[in-house]
């Protein structure tokens, strides 16, 4: 397609078209899904049913944000599930024994299990950084190492059986409490969102990460510390991970090495659906978000159309295929308008 | 004397793309043991033309002779089969294979179905020793360097019998030194019968190489000469269609103090030795040279990009040896790279975001700690209208923007903060007469303000008529400086090539 024909498309499209080229796939998306699953389920468009579809999510859109950040520095982060995961049991393993010896100071138990839970996600995150942005490791193998000694790390640590003992406190400030009838999960995510909106549009180190990953050389020319930016990457991403693990431990009241192992692939997913370039440098945490929002949305209805679990795997696989297509088709048309 | 018969003639070639008329009746006539340059800007139709001679593309009217038989070329493996060989800018060469694999991909030898490896060995190190080329067949293409593997695509052409060799920009990506090895083995290619098409916007390669050129401009011949009557000036005016002085601004030089001091320096690749020089306010000194000369390696080494292995820099007074690029842009010093795509803009961000990217650490573009994108936003703008961007729009990526527009974009980077010195390398490469114009009156405005400016370049007219002092390099080493009224095309090109060479 040259642009005459581009024109002629535009010229000859229908309103819904042209809206597709402006705004992208996933709002179509979501529209489509509410439509179908409300057809299909007479529990999907009720408050309460919408209310948990947004607490399940907020744990992938934690982790989707985080992700962003190495796709749009041009990498990626396979780790994320792992880091998840060793938070979660860090989180457990610090909190019982505290919890056992000093039943009365729950307060100080909650700290500091969350503070060395998180720490030692983000720790999985600093490792992460150093290898891509100092030795030059390909995030591939970097990510992909990591993540195999967190798990193996967690398993050792636990001995593959969930670890009991974290004070009832925690789940239901963490996951069971309601403020104004959304469950707390959502505010935690609302206040990552805002801060990372305000991080990627507000702030220099949003704008080089987007530099950084869209022309590594003219960021270096333009006397950005490009190795800084990446470092930063994979530390924010592994620190959001962390985070999303202690909350699902929360939710799940035990520490689990067995947790998060979809998280690599559903939170590219959420990225790439919400319009993140594989190859760096373009994307936007809302429809990050809101991409997150639409796995767990697609998720929560097959479950209430009773599609059995397997299944949903394909589904979910072919819907990320098309919305790759679709986008490529959209960035066809867009190159070739040039106004 | 009597003519040469031509071996490859295009009889008046038009090539119609859907909106475009690429190709307007264009005649070409190549001679056995010639280079022929094809010379012209952007979007001239030199590739165009270049591609219907290699088989690319067939042409919409008119025709084409081989040996004075009317030919179709069927493709470009059909104008091979002819001796018609072309090397585009993109190689066909598959990386991780060796060099005699890839000398005879597509045509392996064989022996009862299996391969014959040691024939195929021995043919192609009988071409590679027959071309003269530093080059072992069992090595990996992808362990050489671009000049190096375009020797293999050349070598490539002389797998069958080579009787046209076409070339396309072949210096555009190469560095130190292997430009000059490319021009030795066209000179051997020539000297074997080969007729050479050779397209170029470079003019010193055309009086190093050419024994003729065929100007091109909006896809119609204006002119073919001998290398003899094509002077600067003629060819400059022949290809832009307009006069010199509307191309090039007249400048008020007042140097003042200086800015910018090299003192022998010699960087740990030794691409440039011993080398130095001086630009002071209120002057555009030129650094002149051929591709591989080493001129671009000087700017870099100022701008904390190249190692050094000895000598010093200084900026402003003061001793800035091996300072990083953001050091560098603090002090006040601007370095424009050659090539926007690879190392200056971002492509898919925003006119906003790439003019203001180097200075987002300072007012106006940073208060408290956040983007201060409002006045971000008036900043570039102002910076975009004075530089008649189009479009205006600098929310716009820069996919979207024509080269030319791409390119004031990268110099719209370093006037958005104070800057008293400007290195631009290769500032007009492949952008057309209009942006050309516009960016040669920014110098001029620039120098007259009182900064000082390294142009270096390897356009020979910019040097001539932009510069009021200009050091000439050629292999590393510095030549020659020459000042006022000594800038001359004679002596600059003197001192480009061997000294031997007169």
């Amino acid at each position: 397609m040259d642009r005459k024909e581009a024109q002629r498309w535009v010229a000859y499209s229908t309103p819904l078209q042209r809206l597709f080229v402006r705004i992208g796939v996933l709002p179509f998306l979501l529209v489509i899904s509410l439509i179908v699953f409300t057809t299909l389920s007479a529990r999907f468009l009720t408050s309460e049913n919408l209310i948990t579809v947004a607490r399940q999510a907020t744990y992938l859109a934690i982790v989707a944000m985080g992700q962003m950040l190495a796709l749009l520095t041009g990498g990626f982060d396979l780790s994320v599930g792992k880091i998840v995961a060793i938070t979660s049991v860090i989180t457990a393993l610090t909190m019982a024994p505290l919890a056992a010896a000093h039943p009365d100071a729950t307060a100080i138990t909650l700290i500091l299990g969350i503070l060395a839970g998180v720490g030692a996600g983000t720790l999985v995150g600093v490792v992460n950084g150093i290898g891509v942005a100092i030795f030059n490791v390909s995030p591939f193998m970097m990510t992909l190492g990591t993540a195999t000694i967190s798990f193996g790390i967690a398993l050792t640590l636990t001995s593959g059986v969930p670890v009991y003992g974290i004070p009832d406190a925690f789940g239901t400030i963490f996951s069971f409490s309601r403020i104004f009838d959304i469950p707390s999960p959502v505010y935690v995510t609302a206040g990552l969102f805002i801060a990372m909106y305000i991080l990627l549009n507000w702030t220099r180190t949003g704008r080089y990460f987007y530099a950084v990953g869209g022309n590594l050389k003219a960021s270096r020319l333009s006397g950005i510390n490009t190795r800084f930016y990446l470092f930063m990457a994979y530390v924010l991403c592994g620190a959001l991970a962390a985070v999303a693990g202690a909350l699902l431990t929360a939710r799940l009241q035990t520490g689990e090495a067995n947790i998060g192992a979809s998280m690599p692939l559903d939170s590219i997913a959420a990225c790439v659906i919400g319009g993140v370039s594989l190859r760096g440098g373009i994307g936007s945490v809302g429809n990050v978000v809101l991409g997150a929002v639409f796995i767990g949305l697609i998720q929560n209805g097959m479950d209430l159309a009773q599609i059995q679990s397997y299944l949903q795997e394909v589904v979910i696989g072919v819907l990320l295929i098309l919305a790759v297509i679709a986008d490529q088709l959209r960035q066809f048309v867009m190159l070739r308008l040039k106004d | 004397m009597t003519v040469p018969t031509p071996i490859l003639q295009a009889l008046t070639v038009s090539k119609q793309f859907p909106g475009v008329l690429a190709l307007d009746q264009v005649d070409l006539e190549l001679r056995a043991g010639e280079v022929h340059v094809l010379f012209g800007e952007n979007g001239a139709g030199k590739s165009t033309l270049i591609q219907i001679l290699a088989g690319v593309y067939s042409p919409t009217e008119g025709s084409l002779r081989f040996r004075g038989q009317p030919v179709e070329l069927q493709g470009v493996h059909h104008a091979r089969t002819l001796g018609i060989s072309s090397v585009f800018q993109e190689f066909s060469l598959v990386p991780t294979l060796t060099i005699e694999e890839n000398l005879f991909l597509g045509a392996e030898l064989t022996n009862h179905g299996f391969l014959d490896k040691t024939e195929l060995h021995r043919r192609a190190d009988d071409i590679l020793k027959q071309l003269g080329f530093p080059l072992r067949p069992r090595q990996r293409v992808q362990d050489l360097t671009r000049a190096e593997q375009q020797m293999v695509e050349i070598a490539k052409a002389f797998r069958t019998d080579l009787s046209v060799l076409i070339l396309d920009e072949p210096t555009a990506s190469l560095t130190d030194r292997e430009a000059e090895r490319l021009f030795a083995m066209i000179e051997q290619a020539k000297s074997r019968g080969v007729g050479i098409v050779y397209v170029t916007h470079r003019m010193s390669e055309i009086h190093h190489l050419a024994n003729r050129v065929t100007v091109l401009r909006d896809g119609k011949r204006v002119a073919t000469l001998d290398v003899a009557e094509a002077d600067d000036e003629r060819l400059l005016q022949l290809m832009t269609g307009r006069v010199i002085s509307q191309v090039f601004p007249k400048i008020q030089y007042r140097p003042a103090r200086s800015l910018l001091e090299v003192f022998g320096l010699t960087t740990t690749d030794y691409s440039v030795r011993d080398l130095s020089l001086a630009v002071r306010a209120g002057e555009v000194v030129g650094l002149a040279g051929l591709v591989g000369s080493g001129k671009s390696v000087v700017g870099r080494a100022c701008f904390g990009l190249e190692r050094i292995a000895s000598g010093h820099v200084t900026f402003d007074g003061r001793d800035v040896t091996g300072r990083s690029a953001r050091e560098m842009l603090d002090l006040g010093a601007f370095y424009l790279p050659p090539d926007r795509r690879e190392e200056g803009l971002v492509m898919m961000r925003s006119v906003r975001e790439n003019v203001s990217l180097p200075w987002l650490a300072a007012r106006p573009f940073t208060r408290f700690g956040f983007l201060d994108r409002g006045s971000e936003q008036s900043k570039v703008r102002d910076v975009a209208d004075r530089l008649n961007l189009q479009p205006r729009n600098i929310e716009h990526d820069l996919e979207r923007l024509s080269g030319g527009n791409q390119q004031k974009v990268l110099l719209a980077k370093g006037l958005v903060s104070t800057v008293k010195l400007f290195i631009l390398d290769e500032p007009t490469v492949g952008v057309d007469v209009g942006t050309r114009v516009a960016i040669y009156g920014f110098i001029r405005d620039l120098c007259e303000g009182g900064a000082g400016i390294l142009l270096i370049s390897s356009d020979l007219p910019e040097i001539l008529h932009l510069t009021n002092r200009t050091y000439v390099m050629y292999r590393g080493d510095l030549r020659a400086e020459l000042e006022g009224a000594q800038i001359t095309q004679d002596r600059i090109l003197a001192n480009f090539f061997e000294r031997t060479r007169g």
